[in-house]
């Protein structure tokens, strides 16, 4: 039965270690300061102690530019590095919708794996049968959230 | 070696759990201890005028007595059962920091601590405006004893620091930093959490004002521990909590305290836990706590042997002989905590994380490190194991090949 067991959770933890995360997390996209950045967060995860910096520079309402800095395991490096690729050239609405998705994504939700709004994002899918590791993966996605919450809050003051 | 004993890892062939530093895994003979305690003897200890709750009353009083008996504590009333360590060091620094720090004290705790002695000590010197004095590392990650010697002085009150580092498995000289202390007349409080399920421990011959244990990490329920005291120390704090059992008279204006232990052991005693405490410590005992050490430093040298001729490990700590059944180590460009989901799929339970010790943490300039510990149930299997999911991580992140930055 331990044998079912530990061979069931190695088909599920190989699914999440593809060709294509393992390329983000060694060659991460947008993977530098952004020094005109409208909107910069440091986003910690307490309880691995990764911190990750994510940078918006927007123009009017369309992101122009979506960065991030900071450390962390393959999944959190290579969620930042396609959602800066997913949130650049959107409006604040279209990253709220991807975020949402996303964000559905990682609690389970099975339409979700097929929004093509994702993108590259899908890869991570299966991320969300690891509970121990979706915080990972949320760890970029509720910074950006937070980066997009602040530029409403300034453009509304 | 006595797998069998412990129903879950019986149940679980494939299982390799080398996480024994955060919980152990419990023979079936505190499980039953347990539900014994509860089929035949369950009533409110201390209370009932009735003969079950006298029953309850005589059990829990063994169970004290057996726990004392293992940590060498010739006067059992000078065990306080809590939930664990952590309870057990925040008693002390809320009981005894409140009423005699005051502004220019020093407190003397260490850069290898866990955030349960770090944090409560931390946070008392907040409040009182006492001075944080941490003891620093040599760069093999023992206690800089020379930086010991410095900072204990005349205005120390407490030195508080690990028996054994959680993250790192050094085992600190607990005699040198008593002697230091005891010169200074500061108080000594030790946290035993990661030594007292790997080596005798004996308190009255330790040298040491304060002692705290955790019970879950000595194959005893979670849930229970304590804190052994000497007597004149104990009887001089004030109590903690308030409540039931705790008191001796109740008036309208004021009340009076109980004698040792119930001065700390307000409200209804967690007695099944005690009762299966004392059921690990017997078990523990019976297999021998010098056998267990020799076989845990075995496990150890092996895998730190097997680890170090890896590519990109880097293991932290002082030398395997030197330790205390931890192995705490990164692969480069391997962020500990892929590793473990890689590890996790061989049935290989490691902790990966800041191990409670960020100020450690920062100190060896990593966020977070991966930590395989051995206990008496592993085997060189485990070790084996533990390797072929290293070199499959290794294979898989194609480490030393091009990494981020």
């Amino acid at each position: 039965m331990a044998g079912t067991r530990a061979a069931g959770v190695s088909a599920r933890s190989e699914a999440i270690y593809q060709e294509l995360i393992l390329d983000h997390y060694r060659s991460p996209r947008n993977r530098s300061v952004l020094n005109d950045a409208d909107v910069t967060i440091t986003h910690r995860n307490p309880l691995c102690g990764d911190e990750l910096i994510v940078y918006l520079a927007m123009d009017g309402t369309t992101v122009r530019e979506a960065r991030f800095t900071g450390q962390g395991c393959a999944i959190s490096q290579a969620a930042a590095s396609m959602l800066t690729g997913a949130l650049r050239g959107g409006s604040v609405d279209d990253a709220r919708v991807i975020l949402a998705s996303y964000s559905s994504m990682m609690h389970g939700d099975p339409a979700s794996r097929d929004d093509p709004t994702l993108g590259e994002l899908r890869a991570l899918a299966g991320v969300a049968r690891l509970p121990a590791r979706v915080k990972c993966a949320l760890l970029p996605a509720d910074a950006f959230s937070r980066a997009l919450d602040q530029f409403e809050e300034r453009a509304r003051s | 070696m006595h797998r069998s004993d412990f129903p879950l890892l019986a149940a679980s062939p494939g299982l390799h759990y080398l996480d024994s530093a955060a919980t152990t895994q419990k023979p079936a003979v505190v499980l039953d201890a347990m539900r014994e305690f509860y089929e035949t003897s369950n009533a409110n200890p201390h209370r009932g005028a009735y003969e079950l709750s006298g029953r309850a009353t005589d059990r829990y009083q063994a169970a004290r007595e057996r726990v004392a008996r293992f940590f060498g504590l010739g006067d059992p009333d000078c065990l306080i059962f809590t939930r664990g360590t952590t309870e057990a060091l925040n008693l002390v620094a809320q009981a005894w920091g409140r009423r005699e720090l005051e502004p220019r004290d020093e407190v003397v705790i260490t850069a290898m601590d866990h955030h349960a002695n770090f944090v409560p000590w931390q946070q008392i010197a907040i409040a009182t405006g006492a001075r944080l004095r941490i003891c620093e590392l040599t760069p093999d990650g023992r206690l800089d004893m020379d930086h010991m010697r410095e900072l204990i002085g005349p205005r120390t009150r407490v030195v508080a620091f690990p028996h054994v580092s959680n993250a790192l498995g050094t085992v600190n000289p607990v005699a040198d930093i008593v002697a230091l202390a005891r010169d200074a007349g500061a108080l000594t409080v030790c946290d035993g959490a990661q030594a007292a399920p790997h080596m005798p421990v004996h308190f009255d011959t330790l040298g040491v004002d304060l002692y705290a244990f955790s019970g879950h990490k000595i194959c005893g329920p979670m849930g229970i521990g304590g804190l052994l005291g000497r007597r004149t120390v104990l009887e001089s704090l004030p109590p903690w909590q308030h409540g039931g059992d705790m008191i001796q008279v109740v008036q309208d204006e004021f009340s009076s305290w109980n004698v040792l232990p119930h001065k700390f052991e307000a409200g209804t005693p967690n007695v099944a836990d005690a009762v299966g405490l004392a059921a690990a410590v017997e078990y523990v005992d019976g297999i021998g706590l010098d056998t267990i050490l020799a076989h845990e430093r075995h496990l150890l040298a092996l895998a730190t042997d097997r680890l170090a001729a890896m590519d990109g490990l880097t293991i932290y700590g002082p030398p395997a002989a030197e330790r205390s059944g931890v192995l705490s180590f990164t692969m480069a460009d391997v962020h500990p905590h892929d590793l473990a989901t890689i590890l996790d799929a061989d049935g290989v339970c490691i902790r990966a994380g800041h191990h409670c010790a960020q100020p450690l943490m920062r100190r060896l300039h990593v966020p977070a490190t991966a930590r395989a510990s051995f206990y008496l149930y592993n085997d060189e299997s485990d070790v084996d194991a533990l390797m072929r999911g290293l070199q499959r991580a290794a294979a898989l992140f194609a480490v030393a090949g091009s990494a981020s930055d």
